[in-house]
This record gives C-alpha cells, sequence and structure tokens, in this order.
C-alpha cells in the first residue's frame, strides 16, 4: 500500500473536548498541540472485538520504558499491536498517571455547572471517557490505564512522580499509525497532575491520512524483538 | 486476634475471595520473591475496580507501600496498606498471559501457564458475568520493578524475602483475585514460583 499524505480528514478539538472514533489500519493520525501545555487523554479498544484494549504494562514491559515516544507502539492485551508511534516532535508521553476526576477538578479549580457557565463548565478526564465509552456499550468497567499525550512526568529515586511543566511547545504533534481497525477515545482536558491554577485547557487538532500499515522495514517493528513478535501477531489478523 | 481465614496457595494457582470493611487482609512471601498477582473489585458493584493510575495519581508515587491507599476506577479509598516487611510493590507490571508471553519472550512460550488464565478460571468460579474486559491493570505484591529517572523500566531482582508480608485494612467489601504468578521466564519471581499464605483478620 503505498502512503499517500494528503489529509483524508480535520477536526479540532477544542481545549477539554473529548472525542471518539474508528481509525483503520493503515491511517495515521497526527495529533497537534495548537497552544503549549496540551494534553491528551488516549484509550484504544479493537473496533472487531471491543474486549481487546490497549494494555499498559505489556506495552512498558515489551518495550523496557515507562514512557513512549517515536519508535514505540502501544500493545492490545492480545500481544498485538493497535498503533505505532511514527513521529514525536514533543519527545515523551506520559503512560502513569492517568485521568483527572470531578473531585480532583473541583478542588483544584472550582465547582461550575452548565446552568450558569455553560458550555464553559469544567469538565474532567473520568466523565469525559466514561461519555464516550458509553456510546459503545462499553462503561467503567473498560476504565484502563491511559496515556496522557504531550506531557511529560518523570520518577524520582524515591519514586515520587514530578511534573514537567513547560514540556509541549504549540505546534509540537506525535504521529500514530493504525495497525488495526481501532476505536479510538480522546479527551483534550488538562493532566491530573498539571499544577495550573486556572483552569485553561488547550486545543488540539486531528488530521488523519493514508498511510498504510507497517512495512517490512520499520523503525517501530524493528525497534526491539518483542515488536517484531508483536507485528507478526498482529498481521496473523490480517492474513 | 482471629484469623477468618489462613489458607496456603500453592505456587502458581489463583484464588479469590471476599474481604469485608474493616478486616485485615495479609499476604505472605512464605519462601520469598513470590510475585503475587492482584486485583479488587467493589464486591457490591463489580465495575468499580482497582485502578493503579488512581492509586499513582492520588499518591503521588510509583511504588506501594505501608500508607498506599488503593484507589478505584472510580475514585474511591478501597483498601489501605497498613504493615509492610517487604518495602516496596508494584503496579505496573501488570500480569502476564499467553499472548504477551509470546511478545516479550517467544512464540512458543504461549502454552505456558499464566496469571490471566489464573484470573480467568477465578472469574468463572464467581458467575459474575465476569470475563477479561474486567481485568485491569493489578498489583504485583513482593515485586520489584524499578523506573529510572530516565524513563527505564526493568524487571529487577527481588527485594522480599522468605516470611516478608503486606497487610491491608478494607476500607469497603471487596472482592479478591489473586494469581500466584507461575512466570517461568523472568525474574519477577527469583525463576521460582513458591506458595503463599493468605489470612483474613476480623478485627
Amino acid at each position: 500500500m503505498n502512503a499517500d499524505t494528503r489529509p483524508l480528514w480535520e477536526e479540532e478539538l477544542r481545549g477539554d473536548a473529548h472525542w471518539s472514533g474508528v481509525l483503520r489500519r493503515g491511517l495515521t493520525l497526527r495529533l497537534t498541540a495548537r497552544e503549549a501545555g496540551a494534553n491528551v487523554a488516549a484509550l484504544f479498544y479493537n473496533h472487531e472485538q471491543l474486549s481487546e484494549r490497549y494494555n499498559m504494562a505489556d506495552t512498558l514491559k515489551a518495550q523496557h520504558t515507562a514512557f513512549l515516544t517515536a519508535g514505540d507502539v502501544c500493545y492490545s492485551d492480545m500481544g498485538r499491536v493497535l498503533c505505532s508511534i511514527t513521529a514525536d516532535r514533543c519527545g515523551w508521553h506520559d503512560a502513569l498517571c492517568g485521568l483527572s476526576d470531578a473531585a480532583l477538578i473541583t478542588a483544584r479549580h472550582g465547582a461550575t455547572r452548565f446552568q450558569e457557565q455553560r458550555n464553559e463548565r469544567f469538565g474532567n478526564g473520568r466523565d469525559a471517557m466514561l461519555n464516550e465509552l458509553g456510546k459503545y456499550g462499553l462503561g467503567a468497567r473498560d476504565l484502563v490505564p491511559n496515556i496522557n499525550f504531550f506531557s511529560k512526568v518523570i520518577v524520582d529515586d524515591a519514586g515520587r512522580l514530578q511534573w514537567q511543566s513547560d514540556h509541549c511547545a504549540a505546534g509540537m504533534y506525535v504521529d500514530l499509525r493504525f495497525e488495526m481497525d481501532t476505536l479510538a477515545i480522546f479527551h483534550a482536558g488538562p493532566h491530573p497532575l498539571d499544577p495550573a491554577p486556572r483552569f485553561a485547557p488547550k486545543a488540539v487538532t486531528l488530521t488523519a491520512w493514508r498511510s498504510g500499515p507497517a512495512p517490512p522495514q520499520d523503525p517501530c517493528r524493528d525497534r526491539c524483538p518483542e515488536n517484531q513478535r508483536g507485528f507478526r501477531n498482529t498481521e496473523m489478523m490480517f492474513a | 486476634m482471629s484469623a477468618v481465614l489462613d489458607q496456603v496457595v500453592p505456587a502458581g494457582e489463583p484464588w479469590s475471595g471476599r474481604v469485608q470493611r474493616g478486616q485485615r487482609f495479609r499476604i505472605v512471601d512464605l519462601e520469598g520473591n513470590q510475585a503475587v498477582d492482584t486485583l479488587f473489585y467493589n464486591a457490591a458493584d463489580t465495575a468499580e475496580h482497582y485502578s493503579a493510575q488512581d492509586t499513582l495519581r492520588v499518591q503521588r508515587r510509583l511504588y506501594l507501600t505501608s500508607g498506599s491507599v488503593l484507589i478505584s476506577n472510580l475514585g474511591q479509598p478501597m483498601l489501605q496498606i497498613i504493615a509492610d516487611t517487604c518495602g516496596r510493590h508494584d503496579t505496573l507490571g501488570g500480569a502476564c498471559s499467553a499472548e504477551s508471553n509470546t511478545v516479550r519472550y517467544a512464540l512458543e512460550k504461549r502454552p505456558m501457564h499464566s496469571c490471566r488464565d489464573n484470573f480467568l478460571h477465578a472469574l468463572h468460579q464467581h458467575d459474575l458475568q465476569l470475563g477479561k474486559r474486567d481485568l485491569p491493570a493489578n498489583i504485583n505484591f513482593f515485586m520489584n520493578v524499578p523506573v529510572t529517572r530516565a524513563g527505564g523500566l526493568e524487571f529487577a531482582d527481588g527485594i522480599s524475602a522468605a516470611g516478608r508480608y503486606v497487610e491491608m485494612r478494607a476500607l469497603m467489601d471487596v472482592l479478591v483475585l489473586i494469581s500466584n504468578c507461575p512466570q517461568l521466564n523472568n525474574p519477577c519471581n527469583g525463576w521460582n514460583p513458591t506458595p503463599i499464605r493468605l489470612q483474613v483478620y476480623a478485627d
């Protein structure tokens, strides 16, 4: 399959928006931060069999990493690759810290509700994900650890999680090449450890094009023997 | 103190049971460096389960030890670790499965016994209509998975030893699911899966 980098579609997610969609095998999706300090919480499910989903532990231990960047892939819980990170202008995406929730957002930024604030009310990560999951017959039981694109948190020698400010600049992007038909769920809301006192979620742009799936020689496939086997498992499903 | 449960789980086997709010639940590493893959569910509504990321987010630390509160996917405290003679427990490493074993080690490792098979076997015994989709990221008691400042992650040799234990107090009624890990391909068990002892105290 030849790559065709002309965009098939583009969509802007305003800050705090949640979104879901099916991204077919061979499609690449670019997430672009429209402003500094963006964060996109993401979960991935096999669209054919929604019980197969992104698995934090299998992703991290197969690749001996605690964060994600170009060359890494996102593994499902079935030893297969959901998507590959084929380009990354940011360098570090958090795989550890999860979602904000209503209690955290209210404690940090104050209570809001639709009656007064209309659509400027403050959302939160868990409720955003649950709203999208509910559209596919999924719910709380399907809330598994997620990725936070564009955010960096390091683990110090004592095991403390340390938020890294000024990590994501405006215009930075990350490209996800989908290796199976994937239900993707995104929330463009603040990272749960982002200490900013003002609730100011940042917009991101989604841009999709037809790249084709991983070719025989590919930096993600060839990153490590584990990934070669993961792609082999994935390609068996499409043989 | 009165033990309402005192049971040895042999190497490589599953276990499940209930711990009531207020009870203490102790896991003893009988021979040392045994990984104990563990999940908790709200016994009244199993859609609420242990959440590794919510737990890390709330405590802002990667490792579990005395004082750690285990948080659910709905943000609620489920149990608190009240004693720990090991010092550090993992919640990043997840559970082994036939499929992940093919990725991590070799394609021919698929038939080996795994934690996910243990979990699924135990879930089916409860007739709660639970299945693989109800298996989120778990805790690995007694397992050592250090993360470096540069973001490296390795399965390191254990820091536990024979007789060390971890004890939790339940903050809600919980269903406990354990796989006494049968993994033979990495040092998580010191290459030698061994039995554990489970105790529940009613005080």
